[in-house]
């Protein structure tokens, strides 16, 4: 167990970077804590795997330090660090059988051999795959041996962290609820670091206890799945979060309110009255569609575009002033024929330059 | 994967056939056919059954000559495929290098064989060649047309000169298709690298491993060219091969008959030993059914 | 309009596809939805003409097309691993089907040019794929496919290797762009969230086999079996074997409801979906069930709640954060409205009563 300190690290694929795009990573500084549950989450290209590997050591940043419980491993091979990494597509020892391969680890490391059956044994107990420890690993199913990935970097117990490379990619859907959970399970029974890659939000939110946001080889945000979801830092985190992202529009505020769409909206918290690069987002949860008859002060004229049926709520993509605002109604909620959409006030956040703004109670 | 019918595709496999009709089947009958007929010269030929099969089968020289094809197979295989699988792990899979050493090893297998045993043949002489002369300053007197385990050894230094290259470029095309996150995996789970070679590396080399052994196989059994042009077979008959021998029988000594059903039993003593080497590779490897624990 | 009647495939022992029937007409989207191995690429392989069938025919516009070689039918294919030719720019890429058919330069620069806008390719038009980003990539693929102007295009999970948000962005492009030209558009996916964003008709298929194909929002209110039921749900469908006796369901010895019409006593399975649980009372949520807690999930606008009856694992969906402790007992109420019932050969007996919507 171990938490892991990053300090003024950076990395650039390029032998002499001089500006900020040069750097695949730019710089971050942050502990990751012990026992945490951490996902990093981003769309491709923005860097999560380059930290991930940096993490691992199987690539060493061109700046910074990474410090294991104090101890400087910047420049330690994985071996040397003792961590585990699951990788996108299960990698096994096909001549192996199944309780070979999760052996494996143990016997490079010289354990003794009655520890190794016992770890072992417990280890197939925990991944369900007691009745098939004999077979041939190549034989198995993708989700199953993707299990084996991961049971061989548990079988470990001493192992400072364990680091996921979208490990769930090449599995199909029902077995992505399984493996979660299962993870999960895992994470609260052996209370390793566990630091996990991903592009999915529902698999970051789900698995971790906080997610680190990225965007172009920049930390966006770090906050719990609640943090990013209530109040995103930026709009970056607010599109990327939640599906469909959040509703952005240009707008003015005032102390205690905001016009949008020609329309004032009453705030709950004050504000410096801002004209310039002001943005307000919310989002579509906290749309309503009302009848416009009984709309009041408060509601805008929607013209609606198309209603997409997802079976549990249903997803009602529409215009305001002729801007895109996307509202989510439950499934057996009805559309009126001349909608307007209400805000929920105390869910409106405000956003200057893409930053939030925190206004004051 | 079966495609629509249209039956236009067999008009391209005609000239191939004929091509092939006139180039291998025909004189292959024709080697069937004098192998079972015997003949009092003027061209008239009768009916002589197994009985060049059974003479054949029963010489001496017959034996010996296959004999000797088998341990020299033998030590090539043992030779070429280690040496083959080493230089290919020691070969760079990026950067500039990766171009230079594909050539280098290439360049030995461009030349044409008659070329590759005269080649060696002047090496191998002790006034003017360079291996002969650097052994003589040795103190080692080398006369490969004299001893017959020199003759031997330098028989087999230029086969493995020639040919293992080719062992290097299929192993290399093997290795370089394993994906980096296997031997990452292997780091992290603290693998050795002679782990990483006997779990990784030589699991995934299997298939290119066998295409190699079973071209070395085929092509050592088969030689020729290059030790006639090197040692004619000589000293004595201690490098005459099959081959060689096949062909001073048919051609020196014109006995059509005896070279005949030697020909058709070498082939099929090919065949046979080609078919054991697939079987065995191919049920104890990676590919292998299943069989311990009963189908799920 | 496709048809396909009663097809099989058979290789060697296995039987990849069974009588497979189905008719799509032209200018439709049809999703083909199941787990892997189930079928969907070899159906989508044989309908391209790709593989032959064992048995049954295929028919473009009623004529059998058994006979036409691949490149004789109106057929374009976009595959999950973005295929582009290597050695081409874009421009080159795009205009490949155009020039195999021989087109004048004139219109093939016109309708490259279209097509890129579309695909909002225009400023990479000389790049090769390989200087490209996936989404760049596979939106090169898609529009190759759209200036052939096929009758059948076959999209085989395009999206499946693209980042979460561009999926969104694409998966909404994609119907529009292709509905303009008038073909039927094939949608091979495992995942059912995709199937319902995407509309048109979806057929389920588990083990080669078409279990059910209709309007998509009908297979999902309506499946036929509990196969199908499974197929189509995400998250997963919580069910429980139950037992009918005097009008009343028992489940594990709890009373959880009637069926709406009178059923048969005996053995059915019941099937719930995750957020028809509620853990609180309501009008509608009349049954209650206890159960132990096995973990939380939260999303941050909702939290999975993953719990276990006597006999079975079950997920309860809510709304906000729901902080709840693990080994703790909670009671769910259930609203017997929105059960799923199905008989002991799993045929649909009951379905959940849809409440009324607007347009």
């Amino acid at each position: 167990m171990a938490y892991i300190a990053l300090d003024q690290l950076a990395h650039s694929y390029l032998p002499n970077p001089t500006r900020p795009t040069d750097f695949a990573l730019r710089q971050i500084d942050y502990v990751w804590e012990d026992g945490g549950a951490y996902a990093l989450l981003g769309p491709s290209g923005c860097g999560k795997t380059t930290l991930l590997n940096i993490i691992s050591g199987l690539l060493t940043p061109s700046k910074g330090r990474v410090l294991f419980n104090d101890r400087e491993v910047t420049t330690l091979t994985p071996e040397e660090r003792n961590i585990a990494q699951v990788f996108q597509f299960p990698v096994i020892y096909d001549t192996m059988t199944v309780a070979e391969n999760l052996a494996f680890p143990l016997r490079n490391r010289g354990v003794d051999k009655h520890e190794i059956t016992k770890r072992v044994d417990e280890m197939l107990e925990t991944l369900d795959l007691t009745g098939k420890s004999r077979r041939r690993a190549s034989n198995l199913t993708a989700d199953e041996k993707q299990k084996i990935s991961l049971g061989r970097g548990l079988v470990r117990y001493d192992v400072n962290a364990i680091l996921f490379d979208e490990p769930l990619t090449v599995i199909d859907p029902h077995m992505k609820w399984q493996l979660r959970t299962k993870l999960k399970e895992l994470h609260e029974q052996f209370e390793h670091t566990m630091i996990y890659v991903t592009h999915d939000q529902t698999e970051a939110l789900t698995f971790a206890d906080k997610v680190v946001v990225m965007y172009e080889g920049q930390v966006v945000q770090i906050g719990t799945p609640e943090e990013l979801f209530d109040e995103p830092a930026h709009t970056f985190v607010g599109y990327f979060i939640g599906s469909p992202g959040m509703n952005i529009f240009p707008g003015q505020v005032a102390r205690h309110s905001v016009s949008v769409a020609g329309k004032e909206l009453r705030l709950q918290r004050q504000y410096e009255p801002e004209t310039q690069g002001v943005e307000i987002g919310i989002r579509p949860e906290f749309v309503s569609i009302v009848d416009r008859r009984e709309a009041g002060v408060d509601g805008m004229p929607l013209e609606v575009q198309a209603v997409e049926d997802i079976g549990r709520f249903r997803i009602v993509r529409g215009e305001v002033d002729g801007h895109k605002v996307d509202a989510l109604i439950g499934e057996d909620d009805i559309i009126p024929e001349s909608a307007a959409a209400v805000f929920d006030p105390s869910r409106i956040n405000v956003y200057k330059d893409s930053h939030l703004v925190k206004g004051q109670a | 994967m079966d495609k629509p019918f249209d039956n236009k595709a067999w008009l391209f496999v005609l000239p191939v056939f004929v091509l092939v009709a006139i180039s291998a089947i025909i004189p292959l009958m024709t080697v069937v056919n004098y192998s079972v007929q015997d003949t009092f010269g003027n061209n008239e030929f009768f009916w002589a059954g197994t009985e060049w099969f059974s003479d054949v089968l029963s010489s001496d020289r017959f034996r010996e000559s296959l004999v000797r094809n088998l341990t020299f197979s033998a030590i090539i295989l043992i030779i070429e495929i280690p040496l083959g699988i080493a230089i290919a792990l020691c070969m760079p899979r990026k950067g500039v290098w990766v171009s230079v050493c594909l050539v280098l090893m290439a360049l030995p297998l461009l030349i044409p064989w008659n070329v590759v045993g005269t080649i060696w043949q002047v090496f191998g002489r002790s006034d003017i060649g360079l291996f002969g002369k650097s052994l003589s300053v040795i103190g080692i007197d080398f006369n490969y047309g004299q001893s017959w385990i020199q003759s031997w050894i330098i028989v087999i230094l230029m086969d493995v000169w020639h040919w293992t290259s080719l062992v290097v470029l299929l192993c290399y095309s093997g290795l370089v298709a394993i994906p980096e996150a296997y031997y990452q995996a292997a780091r992290i789970d603290g693998a050795s690298k002679w782990k990483v070679f006997r779990y990784i590396q030589l699991p995934k080399m299997q298939r290119v491993l066998l295409i190699a052994v079973l071209l070395r196989f085929m092509d050592s059994f088969m030689i020729y060219t290059e030790p006639f042009v090197l040692t004619g077979g000589g000293p004595g008959s201690t490098t005459t091969f099959l081959s060689i021998d096949l062909v001073k029988m048919a051609i020196g000594q014109f006995d059509l008959g005896p070279a005949a059903a030697m020909s058709l039993i070498y082939f099929l003593i090919i065949l046979l030993l080609s078919w054991v080497f697939y079987t065995v590779m191919t049920n104890f490897g990676i590919d292998a059914p299943d069989r311990r624990e009963g189908a799920e | 309009m496709l048809e396909l009647v009663d097809v099989v495939k058979q290789v060697g022992a296995q039987t990849h596809i069974s009588n497979v029937s189905l008719t799509l007409e032209s200018a439709s989207l049809n999703v083909l939805l199941g787990p892997t191995l189930s079928g969907k690429t070899s159906l989508m392989r044989l309908m391209a003409g790709l593989d032959k069938p064992t048995g049954g025919d295929i028919r473009m516009k009623g004529e059998s097309v058994l006979g036409r070689s691949v490149r004789n039918r109106s057929v374009a294919m976009v595959y999950q691993q973005f295929i582009n030719y290597p050695s081409f720019t874009v421009y080159e890429n795009i205009a490949s089907p155009m020039r195999m058919a021989r087109h004048d330069k004139k219109t093939i620069d016109r309708r490259v040019r279209e097509a890129a806008d579309l695909l909002k390719l225009g400023e990479f038009l000389d790049r090769t794929p390989l200087n490209l980003s996936g989404g760049q990539q596979q939106r090169t693929a898609l529009a190759r496919a759209l200036v052939k102007d096929a009758e059948l295009v076959l999209l085989d999970e395009p999206l499946a290797n693209l980042d979460y948000k561009l999926r969104e962005e694409l998966r909404d492009e994609l119907p529009r762009l292709f509905a303009r030209t008038g073909a039927i558009l094939v949608y091979a996916t495992t995942e059912p969230q995709e199937a319902l964003l995407l509309g048109g008709s979806t057929a389920t298929m588990a083990e080669g086999r078409v279990t059910q194909f209709g309007d998509t929002i009908d297979v999902y209110n309506r499946p036929n079996d509990l196969l199908t039921a499974q197929t189509f749900a995400d998250p997963p469908l919580n069910t429980a074997t139950v037992r009918l006796q005097g009008g009343q369901l028992q489940m594990d010895g709890h009373a959880i409801g009637s069926p709406r019409e009178s059923l048969a006593d005996g053995e059915y399975s019941v099937a719930i979906r995750p957020h028809h649980l509620s853990l609180m009372e309501t009008p509608s949520h009349v049954a209650s069930l206890p159960v132990h807690i096995d973990s939380t999930e939260i999303t941050g606008s909702e939290t999975f709640i993953h719990v276990s009856t006597a006999n079975d694992s079950w997920v309860v969906l809510t709304h906000g954060v729901q902080r709840v402790h693990k080994g703790d007992t909670l009671t769910v109420h259930l609203d017997p409205s929105r059960f799923y019932l199905f008989d002991a050969n799993g045929d649909l007996v009951q379905s959940p009563v849809t409440h009324a919507r607007a347009a």
